[in-house]
């Protein structure tokens, strides 16, 4: 049985429930009045970039639309600019809970697998956890061939006037990718991490558990 | 006119003796106002300048007073002359701060002044001192018909005022409508959970008040009389009257709410789980007696889930059903989510609203229930359809915009339906024809007036009653009698309880007032009061149907039988009167007849017209006189006379006025219609109906139709009057100088 299957078996129909207790500041989603302030001063929400803006997230929660709101690509498009926690007049920390949902729908696997900034964050978190330094080459370099080797090509020829200014300017190393720098210790930080990676697990399955 | 005289003051304070030549106002008031004791004084709203009025009175035998100084709602206080006749030409605000101080304009700006000493002098000779009206009557007892929380409101505060009440209830208990509900929507801190009701403590307070006397299962049957005479008989159950005197009357007769059968689409009558908010109500307290758990009505199992539909039959634009929004029911919908979510978290509770509309603390309250649990979802249900002991709830999800959104296994659905005012009969209705085999159902008349113009208080279209919303809300059409609660709007319990405290002391106003033959509001205090000579009467009815206060009955002639004390003093009767036998004692035709005929008009060839403005003097002419204050300029052909209300205007000073060749009419007086700011409700659009007809007195004139201008004026026109008037003004240059000059 997956996570999925799992939690989507222990609250049934509430999924109002399940945000509530499963989503960091879930249970804000009941607050929600729907005015629709946050929908209107997001700033990457023009010309409906988000297939379902925060206050219809809500709403969906509430209709108990589960399959739709955590395979949603919407909430990744959240930059953290927080206008809309400013804005709100009902005081909903609306940032974090579309982080919150968007972290639970990853964690489920429900995720969409190529939305560049789940993409991105997953390929940022690999590059700077390995040696502990973030390697700035491979990781544009990866974000650039995440569609294929073709894009991938023809991204990378077109930032070739920025990667040559920034190589005069010393500010990129072409020889980073062959094995890049790397902290003293990495040893410690692995250890570091794993242990954290621990902590997490054994916290979020006690709370899957209830 | 035995033994009346004269005297003339004009003053020069406030610039006045800088700008006019005072010297010849005083030779005008001497030689055209043909008024010998003629005085001008520096500054005569002074000590001293009262004092030298007061000496003329008192030792001079000065009955009849013209005052030459400021607009006549300027220093009421300093010239208070209540036994003598008084008129004001206002030659501050009316001339001086309204025009140029410039060397060009002084002779057009002192005829401006000239001509209001000439009006002034020929006004307060055509009046007498009002006397106050003589046919008084002083009860001080207030009749509350109905037993709620209004009701019962306004009489503890009436009883604490130290005045009597009778409290007439219909049912055998008080209580109202409050009395049905478990709990009320919270007025107290933090706003969180529903409160008690009160009403027991309220009945409590009533039947232990001596000075209240409750008469229950008795119905009003015969209102006679007038504010401060009232004779009301009261029906009782087991067919008895009792006959009280009464002073003045409080109506609180409250709502129905409308009836769910009408909405079969929503489920209403349609199964025993749809219930309106009442049949919840029943359902909670009946769960409160017993074990706590609200049952569903079918089959008495537990109630696991609960829809509410807000907007049940309100807010509907097609004229099936309420057009309007009841105020109460998303609080009360709120309220009762509670019921649920208080005994047991578990129950599912849904509110579907369109918007939710929470005033008061409400906001508090909402945000509450979401706390706790219920789910507030905005839709628009299309349809209940009951199936076995459950519902399926179908609507628009209007932030989804799903429109085949639905919720299945509903235990219980409740229809938040709207308030009805319980009004009694609409006299104003146009009779229905009724249909074959249809039974007629009459609405049940709440006061039973015996008045000429029907049984009950005028309505608005929605069946509230009317009152003028913004400055007399309490107020109805029928002076001396107050509406307060939800019979005059859809209110909650709070909101009901403010306004039986203000009718209360509203009506405690209107029969002390009647005591003293004083006017009740808006000319609160006013002694005139109308005067009729019969024997010109042709029983034509239109006063008698006109009025706007039904303040004129009708003998067996059919000649009119006036009660003053019913009367608001607007002269719509006057205006009204085809044979013009109706008078005030400071207003009547002939003081507004005098002044049209006292200006001086210049011959066609001087290029000075003349317009007359007849201003309402509720709101054009304070317009005009907070112009003068604001210095807005206009033009110096314009003689301006108050009138008290449009519909005082008799067609005769008009067709006077072209006769004598004034150049042009204006006519300003309050918006009508459905949203009328008229202080005298019907005044100005009966006015503007007879006005209408001017179009046939100009034919026969063989004058231009642009000579009468009918003008909605408002209070806050302070800038747009001035331009309405030199925007006409120059309109008038257009069309030429009337040909009645020099006649």
């Amino acid at each position: 049985m997956s996570a999925n299957t799992a939690v989507a078996e222990k609250y049934r129909n509430n999924f109002l429930k399940e945000i509530e207790e499963q989503v960091e500041m879930g249970d804000w989603v009941k607050m929600c009045m729907q005015c629709g302030v946050c929908s209107g001063s997001c700033p990457t929400n023009f010309q409906s970039a988000w297939e379902h803006p925060p206050q219809e997230l809500f709403m969906m929660i509430r209709a108990g639309k589960r399959e739709e709101v955590l395979t949603s690509s919407s909430m990744w498009n959240c930059t953290s600019c927080y206008n809309c926690i400013v804005r709100c007049p009902r005081k909903l920390p609306i940032t974090h809970i579309m982080h919150g949902i968007a972290e639970y729908a990853h964690r489920l696997g429900m995720a969409p697998k190529l939305q560049p900034t789940r993409f991105f964050s997953g390929l940022f978190w690999k590059n700077a956890t390995k040696t502990g330094r973030v390697n700035e080459l491979k990781l544009s370099m990866g974000l650039y061939f995440k569609d294929g080797l073709g894009a991938g090509i023809k991204e990378g020829m077109k930032m070739k006037d920025v990667a040559l200014g920034l190589m005069k300017a010393k500010r990129l190393n072409p020889f980073e990718i062959i094995k890049g720098h790397a902290c003293k210790d990495q040893k410690g930080i692995q250890a570091m991490l794993k242990k954290a990676y621990e902590i997490e697990r054994s916290r979020k399955a006690a709370k899957v558990a209830g | 006119m035995a033994d009346i005289k004269v005297a003339a003051y004009i003053c020069k304070g406030c610039g006045l003796g800088e700008r006019l030549d005072t010297d010849a106002l005083v030779k005008i008031a001497q030689k055209d106002g043909k008024v010998p004791m003629a005085k001008s004084h520096d500054f005569l709203c002074s000590a001293d300048g009262v004092a030298m009025i007061r000496n003329d009175i008192d030792n001079e035998g000065v009955t009849h007073i013209m005052i030459g100084a400021c607009s006549r709602r300027a220093k009421t206080e300093a010239f208070y002359f209540p036994s003598n006749a008084v008129a004001r030409a206002n030659l501050r605000e009316g001339v001086i701060w309204i025009r140029p101080d410039t060397e060009e304009a002084r002779e057009t700006t002192q005829e401006m002044a000239e001509d209001y000493i000439r009006m002034g002098c020929a006004e307060v000779k055509a009046m007498t001192a009002p006397g106050g009206n003589p046919n008084t009557g002083s009860s001080k007892t207030l009749l509350v018909v109905g037993g709620g929380v209004t009701g019962m409101t306004t009489a503890i505060e009436a009883s604490k005022t130290g005045y009597p009440v009778v409290l007439v209830e219909k049912t055998g208990e008080l209580g109202g409508m409050a009395g049905k509900l478990y709990k009320r929507i919270p007025v107290h801190e933090p706003f969180k959970s529903p409160a008690d009701t009160g009403v027991a403590d309220l009945i409590a307070q009533v039947m232990g008040d001596s000075n209240i006397k409750v008469y229950l299962n008795a119905t009003v049957a015969k209102t006679d009389g007038a504010p401060g005479r009232f004779v009301v008989d009261i029906a009782t159950e087991s067919g008895a009257t009792h006959t009280e005197d009464i002073g003045a009357i409080v109506q609180a007769s409250g709502f129905t709410l409308y009836d769910m059968n009408k909405l079969p689409e929503l489920g209403g009558g349609q199964s025993p789980n749809v219930v309106d908010q009442l049949g919840l109500e029943s359902l909670a307290r009946a769960a409160a007696a017993g074990d706590g758990v609200i049952r569903r009505p079918s089959d008495n199992q537990p109630v696991k889930s609960v829809v509410f539909v807000q907007c049940a039959g309100q807010r509907d634009p097609t004229g099936t059903h309420l057009a309007y929004c009841s105020g109460t029911c998303c609080n009360t919908s709120i309220k009762q989510a509670m019921y649920f979510k208080d005994a047991n978290p578990s129950v599912d509770t849904t509110i579907i609203y369109t918007d939710l509309r929470t005033p008061g603390n409400g906001e508090d309250f909402y945000r509450s229930a979401q706390e706790k649990g219920v789910i507030f979802t905005k839709g628009k249900v299309a349809q209940v359809v009951p199936n076995g002991a459950g519902s399926t709830v179908k609507f628009h999800d209007l932030i989804l915009d799903d429109t085949e959104a639905a919720m299945a296994d509903v235990d219980l659905v409740v229809l938040a339906t709207g308030q009805v005012p319980n009004s009694g009969v609409d006299i104003f209705a146009a009779p229905k024809e009724s249909e074959e085999g249809a039974v007629e159902v009459k609405p049940i008349s709440i006061l039973n007036l015996n008045y000429r113009q029907g049984p009950d208080v005028p309505q608005l279209k929605q069946g509230f009653t009317d009152s003028h919303f913004i400055c007399f809300p309490y107020e109805t059409r029928r002076t001396g009698i107050y509406t307060a609660g939800p019979v005059r709007r859809p209110m909650d319990i709070a909101q009901a309880r403010e306004d039986a405290t203000g009718a209360a002391l509203k009506a405690i106003q209107a029969l002390e007032n009647a005591e003293l033959g004083r006017a009740a509001h808006p000319r609160s205090g006013d002694l005139s009061f109308p005067k009729v000579r019969l024997e010109g009467c042709t029983q034509c009815k239109r006063c008698t149907v006109e009025c706007p206060f039904g303040a004129i009955d009708e003998d067996e002639k059919r000649f009119p039988v006036f009660n003053e004390s019913r009367c608001r003093r607007c002269g719509t009767c006057m205006g009204a009167c085809p044979v013009r036998v109706i008078s005030f004692e400071n207003y009547s035709v002939n003081t507004v007849g005098a002044q049209v005929k006292a200006v001086d008009i210049p011959d066609e060839f001087s290029e000075k017209p003349r317009i007359l403005i007849l201003a309402c003097e509720n709101d054009a002419y304070p317009a005009l006189d907070m112009a003068g204050m604001n210095r807005n300029e206009y033009s110096a052909f314009v003689r301006v006379i108050p009138i008290r209300c449009l519909g005082s205007v008799n067609t005769i000073w008009v067709t006077d006025a072209l006769n004598a060749g004034y150049d042009g009419v204006m006519m300003m007086g309050c918006k009508h219609g459905d949203e009328y700011q008229c202080h005298f409700v019907k005044g100005s659009e009966l006015g503007r109906v007879r006005m209408s007809k001017i179009d046939d007195t100009l034919k026969t004139l063989n004058l231009e139709s642009e000579r009468v201008r009918d003008l909605e004026v408002a209070i806050t026109d302070i800038e747009r009057v001035p331009e309405m008037i030199n925007k006409y003004a120059a309109e008038l240059v257009a069309v030429g100088p009337s040909p009645f000059k020099g006649f």
